[in-house]
């Protein structure tokens, strides 16, 4: 399966040179740029880990110091789920602006949906996250082992 | 107000002597007054019967929507009275109009209850409707004051709440009403709830007018829509929600259905305007408390919100809709089936959206509006919409829109499944364009023939609807257009 957070899920996967073009989107706007990353993909995991702290002052020309940190992030979890984050901190946002997939492992798991009868006919959901069944560091081995 | 018999000539009476007094005279109008900070402003459309004068008439409403009645009452003067009078303090002809006035009009804010819609409209548009001396009346805009916002709870999560919990940024969210509207069986309905989310949109949604009918009741249609919400977000990883339809007759019943609905996990449920306001103001207090997002169709609004000269407009339905706390309303589509011009339109939009908002005559906007930090309202463009729009729709409404593609996703050729994923891979299609600094409103045709090009379901559904278009002169439009000056 494919998850389809984030906002370009549904084309086909960004090229660097479309990455950035989104940066420099998202640094016209004084937005700044986060990169985060999770082997652990549950909707509702709103904590993937924060690879370094946000990139607050970097200018439209500097797209490419966040294209850097991108590929860095890459390069040490290529078989971990990447987004980047744009946020904007101004008054009455103060929230993610955009927020997309830059990459992801070459096989996707996915999630088993469990249902517990309840009450009257009222079913109880569960997802389950099967690249959960391996400890943290052992999910998405498909390119080789990464600790 | 009664009228004199023979010339209209009339000794002048005593402010208080027993018998009529026309408004103007008893204070409802003064062209001097400056209004407070803290005074609620209301700008009427009037339109007098012929022969009446149009400061005696916009008194006239200060007065039915105020202290007065047809005749002097001497209990007025155990009060304060003047400071409970509403005040018109500016009558002005509409341009390229022979017999309609904008009349602004004051109230005091000890006129109103706090933190009740009930109470505010039951002033305001209470009795004054229906006064005879009027041909019509219609209830253009409302400034309300931080003093009186401050006392709604608002949008039981808002636009940025409403994001974080979706994990969803940075596009237009994507819906579908489901359709056929009526007589689908629950097992049916919630196929479609599945189809169209595990293609590609966020939300599904019940339609105002499914409530619980013999062929489907509603707690049926809950756990069926339940089992397609939590099967599509494990097929997707994604948040997704149906809206379900809480109207009922009671509030009681109303409130056991948001229970279940609450029990069984969905993330938002919805009711229709239908239900009234204090229905609703009650529904937004358990929004709030039990953490589900809130949708609002507006059902029945047309009746009074579309004739230019009768009834209230919409730009202030949306800020009484705000003020009670709701997180989605209908709000227009511009390019769709139903009423919407683009300026009126926008200007819907950023009441429901932004924190301030100027006044601006060519948006229909009367009065600066300061919302004092409130929530905003995420708006939804349903009715008639297509993929083939996409462009459109995100210029007109922006992106923290709900687009609803009903027709347009359930009636794609190849399936409720591929209409979904057209609609999807149309919105980041535009997006991406957008950002990288396209040119997209004018180039939106073939932007989404582009994407087309990698994507099947969006290739079929711009061929189905290419030619679809809902282009009707609108009836509700400013009075303030720009007249594009040839150079």
């Amino acid at each position: 399966m494919r998850i389809t957070q984030g906002t370009f899920s549904f084309l086909p996967d960004l090229t660097d040179e479309e990455i950035e073009a989104q940066i420099r989107y998202a640094l016209q706007n004084g937005w700044s740029i986060s990169i985060e990353y999770t082997d652990d993909p549950h909707p509702r995991n709103s904590y993937w880990e924060m690879w370094n702290l946000p990139l607050f002052d970097l200018t439209p020309d500097d797209a490419h110091l966040a294209m850097r940190e991108v590929a860095a992030c890459r390069e040490r979890f290529p078989d971990h789920y990447i987004k980047l984050i744009a946020y904007d901190a101004r008054y009455g946002r103060q929230t993610t602006a955009l927020s997309f997939v830059v990459n992801r492992p070459a096989e996707e798991p996915g999630f088993r949906l469990e249902r517990a009868d309840r009450h009257d006919r009222a079913i109880a959901y569960r997802l389950h996250s099967y690249a959960t069944d391996a400890p943290v560091g052992q999910r998405y081995q498909a390119r080789g082992a990464e600790g | 107000m009664p009228t004199t018999s023979g010339n209209g000539a009339r000794p002048k009476k005593d402010r208080w002597s027993a018998g009529v007094t026309p408004y103007a005279e008893m204070g409802y109008y003064d062209a001097d007054y400056e209004p407070k900070g803290s005074d609620i402003l209301a700008a009427f459309r009037v339109t007098p019967q012929p022969g009446i004068d149009p400061i005696e008439a916009a008194a006239a409403v200060a007065g039915e929507s105020s202290t007065a009645t047809w005749t002097v009452v001497w209990t007025d003067r155990l009060t304060d009275h003047r400071h409970y009078q509403a005040k018109a303090y500016s009558v002005d002809p509409v341009p390229g109009s022979e017999d309609q006035y904008i009349a602004k009009i004051a109230y005091d804010l000890d006129l109103f209850e706090e933190g009740s819609i009930a109470n505010m409209t039951s002033s305001i548009i209470g009795n004054v409707f229906g006064f005879k001396a009027l041909r019509a009346l219609r209830l253009e805009d409302l400034r309300i004051p931080p003093h009186y916002v401050k006392t709604f709870q608002g949008p039981p999560h808002g636009i940025v709440m409403e994001r974080e919990y979706l994990d969803k940024f940075g596009r237009p969210l994507l819906g579908a009403t489901v359709k056929p509207k009526l007589g689908l069986s629950a097992k049916n309905y919630g196929r479609v709830v599945f189809e169209a989310l595990q293609g590609g949109l966020d939300f599904t949604k019940d339609d105002e007018n499914i409530n619980s009918q013999p062929f489907m009741r509603w707690r049926d249609r809950y756990l069926y829509s339940m089992e397609g919400v939590n099967h599509a977000s494990a097929e997707t990883g994604e948040i997704k929600g149906h809206y379900l339809n809480v109207t009922a007759a009671t509030m009681e019943e109303m409130y056991e259905r948001a229970e279940f609905a609450k029990e069984l996990g969905s993330v938002i449920v919805m009711m229709d305007l239908t239900v009234g306001f204090t229905a609703m103001q009650s529904m937004s207090r358990w929004a709030r408390r039990n953490g589900v997002i809130l949708h609002l169709h507006r059902a029945g609004h047309s009746t009074y919100t579309r004739q230019k000269s009768h009834g209230v407009s919409f730009r202030v339905l949306a800020k009484w809709c705000r003020l009670l706390g709701v997180d989605h309303v209908h709000a227009g589509t511009v390019v769709g089936k139903l009423e919407g011009d683009p300026r009126n339109t926008k200007g819907y939009y950023d009441t429901l959206r932004e924190n301030f908002i100027p006044e601006n005559p060519e948006h229909g906007i009367y009065f600066d509006q300061e919302w004092a930090s409130m929530p905003g309202v995420m708006p939804v463009a349903s009715g008639g919409i297509h993929a083939g729009q996409m462009h459109q729709l995100l210029g007109y409404l922006g992106e923290d829109a709900v687009l609803q593609f009903g027709g347009g996703t359930i009636g794609h050729p190849m399936g409720i499944g591929a209409g979904a994923t057209a609609n999807r891979v149309a919105v980041e299609a535009m997006i991406q364009a957008r950002n990288e600094g396209k040119d997209y409103f004018q180039e939106g045709p073939d932007i989404l023939a582009r994407a087309a090009k990698g994507c099947p379901e969006l290739n079929a559904a711009l061929e189905v609807w290419k030619d679809i278009t809902f282009d009707f002169e609108s009836t509700d439009t400013p009075d303030f257009a720009v007249t594009p000056t040839v150079g």
